[in-house]
């Protein structure tokens, strides 16, 4: 029983934690260990994603165990195992200290810096956060450094914006503190719209602190005294870690009025977006804090100099000011010695999509595509063939497997067609198709273009509707010059980056994989077996024993035969759905 | 003001520093298209008509909203920007009635003119297109949203220049709208009817009802005039076809800028009107009488004497009007002074 | 400015949490989606006589905050159901099979996207993107959060509702 009371739990209680079920795995822990005399801790998101819910044992010699996919009724059996008999439960095993589990690569080719708290300390708790030197950035910049040493330091690390285009931060620092202004707004851009990124998400659940220590450090650069932190409404645990977080920091001096005993004050505020991806556009997310329609506004004048209510403003997003706190730790020339000549750092990307491991992963910039979906990953599920991969969501392209030596950094990620973005990696397997893909996004981006300018409004549209009529199997001779002539001309002509990003996923796929758009044009083809107006299902005879499986859940009744005697599907009746295909046992059901 | 130096087409210009390269190329006298330009409104760079070319710029930038800097070129009409212009009248052009036959703003169209000019004959998509109401609801203009083109000038208008505030853009994307909260009629919101929205209006989706059908912009005269209703001194033009008024385009140069209210844009139609008086009225027995003038006048001339005589001048009072200009003005109280009165006032000061 | 709403004396509808909520709010800038924000939270969508007056209190043109309110997808002009089922649209989701889960959802419910039940007890709507991509497919259903979906777990999560 003594030793059992120098035990750690932690349990990664972030929102993909909980969808998985991890607070009921807490909730069950919390009495099971007090007959121990241990409370569990609460974290953030460790990044596994694959593995949820998570909960690390850490033991009285420090060494970590963690275990995955620990649903509530498996809670017991970690504390009366392990914590009780003192035996790992292995089976559970998801990474351990002193022990090798088949995710070591998904750790060990990270390159944690943002996150390497992430998943360890208590994001409601100011003292978590203080206990692995937070606000120590903050004191060094405000106590020991002028506000132009600030920002020199910033443009020394060589910190580009990690929300976009991947703008020099210290520059747009510098712009911001030269404007004029008797008042100055610092703003965070947390309002992570990409469908398939949650980066963001994951800082804001997992290290608050972060976040709001690099804002001020920024405030204090620049000569702000007023702060918005623009959060999307989606992220309910996010706003309310956001709302401890400040409030603690208020409490302790790091923000608020006469911060550190000095002069400076900097007021930090929460505003919550209400469901328009363009307010990740910079100047629509101002307009949206005026409490206007998200409408992005011509630039010139760019928020440096004209911002919130015309005042100088700086805007950048969550993983950017989060990795402020880090440069002032570890000195600017350390942090700048991770990366590559024009990408300086480490870059936090979303793994979804046909991967083994989703996830979370922090990886140095100039890593290759390979390493992180094959060696971080685990690669493609169910062993598939790698197709694809989707990088900086409905704005950035798609990079086919002759790319996936590429370099991962902002300038080669541009030259393929595709983009940083905020880091999101959607991956795709021989069963996605391109087609289908680039009409998914454009219906995204479509259904988000604000409508203010004629080329996204109605280009988007017209481009949408092309797409759907070439996978409903409608597509004519010339569709594939009609969408390349008006992709360009979206990308020149639109108004904000958003707008004029919007033809990427189409420019980018044609670039690429041009034959499948041929293929569903002129031959009525969908390799990928996802148009369901190009496919067709079969009962190959000799493989079909007669099961009735396939006849019992087809929704139309469309399948027809004597059991024990081979099935026939009415072309005509079916819709296609694939449940046939799917719970067929042996493999009698093909896709033509 | 302090002045850059700019090329626009070759041309080399010294233009003032804070202008846009629309303002530049309009003072060298080249013509840049533009739906969703109005000097006198914020710059929204929405309708993008106004792309040009500026060297050195990765996309192409709009010259409504772009600030001239030194050193700049710009080219206004290159094949790159033509193609975009053309795109974009074809985007519009695809969910855009096709009724120019008898569209009102025929001649007189934005739309027409810039397809005329960049060779636009029809549009490469099909696909869904607005099928919004024709709303005929209130008694000044008839509003046909599916000619509208989401320029947003009347927006502004109405909440930058008039302050009535009446509508604004509704939902987004392919789905934004102009309209009235909650999409009321017109008549129910805070509309004041000035009808600038419908002045500015560069396409056929606000068009005044009152001249129907009664000319095309090139068979009308257009007369300059001063508005009678008030002291303001408003300014327009009348078009005049066949000894009738049959419309009237606001005087954007004049002192008012354009500004006009309900009555100087859209009361007019008294001019014609068959009740309207053509002499005076005289009333005996009970019964008004037409008159001549000298009638008229001889009849007041002797009440003025016969009420100064039995009361005394101060019995007499005169009224002026707001309509009149300040010298009638001077010469009303004039005119009551030598009556012996100082009995002068003027319905504008109630 | 304060507590006007007597001058709807004929009109039934309960004004106090409106007056509440401009109250809290009361001289901050930018206003006017926080506001919007707590009317929806109090009376489940914004009714319009909300709107009117909270624009008149203000001080924007009824048409600007009906601009606002069409303009973001958190909005709601209409009473909306009981629970909000909000089915996840994101590039993760629809790679790994979303649009099988809205087909369940619709067959479950017997209404499309964008519609209610007719007892008032589901709304089914889209959502570009919960941010929960490493288990997708996902949904939400007020602020809970459900992920790894099958058609086959649709039902099952319906009954606890």
């Amino acid at each position: 029983m003594m030793e059992a009371q120098s035990y750690r739990v932690r349990v990664g209680l972030a929102t993909c934690g909980i969808a998985a079920g991890a607070d009921k795995t807490y909730d069950q822990l919390v009495p099971l260990l007090a007959e121990h005399g241990i409370v569990p801790e609460r974290t953030g998101c460790l990044g596994m994603c694959f593995s949820e819910p998570l909960v690390e044992v850490i033991t009285p010699t420090g060494d970590s165990y963690l275990y995955g996919g620990v649903t509530a009724d498996k809670a017991a059996a970690i504390v009366e195992q392990h914590i009780v008999g003192g035996k790992p439960v292995e089976e559970l095993l998801a990474l351990a200290s002193s022990a090798a589990t088949e995710n070591d690569h998904f750790m060990s080719k990270q390159h944690r810096v943002l996150l390497e708290h992430v998943g360890v300390i208590d994001p409601e708790s100011i003292d978590s956060y203080l206990a692995f030197n937070g606000y120590k950035a903050l004191i060094k910049a405000v106590n020991e450094m002028t506000q132009q040493e600030v920002i020199k330091e910033v443009q020394k690390s060589g910190l580009r914006g990690r929300g976009g285009a991947g703008f020099p931060t210290g520059m747009k620092w510098n712009f911001t503190y030269q404007a004029k202004g008797d008042k100055k707004y610092v703003v965070c851009n947390a309002d992570e719209g990409d469908p398939g990124a949650f980066m963001d998400r994951s800082i804001l659940e997992g290290n608050p602190h972060a976040l709001i220590e690099g804002m001020t450090i920024a405030a204090y650069a620049v000569g702000a005294d007023e702060g918005y932190i623009y959060v999307r409404a989606e992220y309910p645990l996010a706003i309310k870690r956001l709302r401890i977080a400040i409030k603690e920091a208020n409490n302790h001096g790091y923000l608020g009025n006469k911060i550190l005993g000095t002069n400076f004050n900097f007021n930090l505020k929460i505003k919550e977006g209400a469901g328009a991806f363009v307010c990740g556009e910079e100047t629509a997310l101002l307009a949206s804090i005026e409490g206007l329609r998200g409408i992005p506004r011509p630039r010139p004048p760019f928020p440096a100099t004209s911002g919130l209510w015309g005042k100088p403003t700086l805007l950048n997003n969550v993983e950017t000011y989060a990795n402020v706190p880090a440069i002032f730790r570890l000195g600017a020339a350390e942090y700048s010695k991770v990366g590559t000549e024009s990408s300086k750092g480490t870059k936090v990307f979303a793994l979804t999509g046909k991967i083994k491991k989703t996830g979370l992963a922090e990886v140095p910039m100039g890593i290759t595509m390979r390493e992180i979906i094959y060696d971080i990953g685990g690669g493609i599920q169910d062993d598939k063939e790698f197709k694809a991969v989707q990088i900086g969501g409905p704005s950035g392209g798609c990079l086919p497997a002759e790319q996936l030596d590429l370099s991962v950094d902002y300038d080669s990620l541009t030259a393929a067609g595709a983009m940083m973005g905020s880091g999101g990696l959607v991956v795709m397997d021989e069963t996605t198709c391109m087609v289908d893909l680039a009409k998914f996004f454009l219906t995204f981006t479509q259904s988000e273009s604000c409508g203010k300018c004629t080329p996204c409004r109605e280009g988007t549209k017209r481009m949408l509707e092309i797409l759907e009529r070439i996978t409903e199997g409608k597509g004519q001779p010339g569709d594939i010059e009609t969408l390349e002539e008006l992709g360009s001309a979206i990308r020149d002509s639109a108004l904000c980056g958003l707008g004029q990003t919007a033809p990427n996923p189409v420019l980018s796929t044609l670039r690429y994989f041009r034959h499948e758009y041929e293929e569903h044009i002129n031959e009525g083809k969908c390799r990928a077996g996802v148009c369901s107006n190009l496919i067709s299902y079969f009962i190959i005879k000799d493989k079909c024993v007669g099961c009735t499986v396939c006849a019992k859940n087809c929704p139309v009744n469309a399948i027809s035969g004597e059991r024990k005697q081979p099935h026939e599907i009415d072309q005509s009746i079916c819709i296609k759905c694939g449940v046939c295909y799917e719970k067929c046992k042996f493999d009698a059901i093909i896709l033509k | 003001m302090s002045k850059v130096n700019i090329t626009i087409n070759g041309l080399a210009l010294q233009v003032d520093a804070n202008m846009t390269v629309l303002e530049a190329a309009q003072s060298a006298g080249i013509d840049i298209p533009t739906f969703c330009h109005d000097p006198e409104l914020t710059k929204a760079g929405a309708c993008r008509m106004c792309v040009v070319e500026v060297a050195g710029a990765r996309n192409l930038p709009a010259a409504c909203t772009t600030p001239v800097a030194e050193g700049m070129v710009v080219e206004t009409e290159t094949e790159r920007v033509q193609k975009a212009r053309k795109t974009i009248l074809e985007l519009i052009w695809a969910d855009h009635p096709h009724d120019c036959l008898t569209c009102e703003k025929t001649g007189s169209c934005k739309l027409q003119d810039y397809s005329y000019r960049y060779d636009v004959k029809g549009s490469p998509y099909q696909g869904e297109v607005r099928e919004i109401p024709f709303d005929d609801t209130n008694p000044f203009f008839f509003r046909d949203l599916n000619k509208c083109i989401l320029c947003g000038k009347c927006v502004r208008k109405c909440h930058e220049i008039n302050g009535a505030g009446a509508i604004d853009f509704m939902n987004r994307g392919f789905g934004t709208k102009v309209t009235t909260a909650f999409d009321d009629p017109i008549e129910e919101s805070s509309c004041v009817f000035c009808g600038m929205c419908v002045d500015i209006c560069p396409v056929g989706a606000l068009t005044p009802k009152q001249g129907l059908n009664q000319g095309r912009p090139w068979e009308v005269d257009k007369v300059l005039t001063t508005c009678p209703y008030c002291g303001s001194g408003c300014t327009f033009y009348l078009h005049v076809r066949n000894d009738k008024i049959v419309g009237i385009t606001p005087n954007f140069a004049g002192p008012m800028k354009g500004h006009l209210c309900v009555k100087g844009r859209f009361g007019w139609d008294f001019v014609d009107s068959p009740d309207r008086l053509q002499t005076p009225l005289i009333k005996k027995d009970g019964e008004f009488v037409e008159a001549t003038w000298d009638e008229a006048l001889e009849l007041i001339a002797t009440k003025f004497k016969e009420v100064g005589a039995q009361y005394g001048a101060d019995a007499i009072a005169g009224l002026s009007s707001a309509r009149t200009t300040n010298e009638e003005n001077y010469l009303f109280q004039k005119l009551l002074r030598s009556l012996g009165t100082n009995n002068v006032d003027h319905c504008a000061r109630l | 400015m304060k507590a006007t709403h007597q001058c709807h004396a004929a009109d039934p509808f309960d004004y106090a949490p409106v007056d509440e909520i401009l109250e809290r709010y009361q001289g901050q800038k930018g206003a006017t989606i926080p506001v919007l924000q707590a009317i929806q939270e109090v009376y489940g969508y914004l009714p319009r006589q909300a709107m009117e007056y909270a624009a008149k209190q203000l001080r924007i043109p009824f048409s600007r905050i009906y601009g606002v309110a069409t303009f973001y997808a958190q909005f709601h002009l209409t009473p909306r159901g009981e629970n909000i089922i909000r089915v996840c649209q994101g590039t993760a989701c629809h790679v790994r099979g979303a649009a099988k889960i809205v087909d369940a959802l619709k067959e479950q419910l017997g209404i499309e996207v964008g519609e209610t039940t007719e007892d008032l007890k589901f709304t089914l709507e889209s959502v570009a993107c919960i941010g929960a991509c490493g288990l997708a497919p996902v949904i939400m259903i007020n602020n809970d959060t459900f992920g790894r979906l099958t058609p086959e777990k649709i039902k099952e999560i319906l009954k606890n509702y």
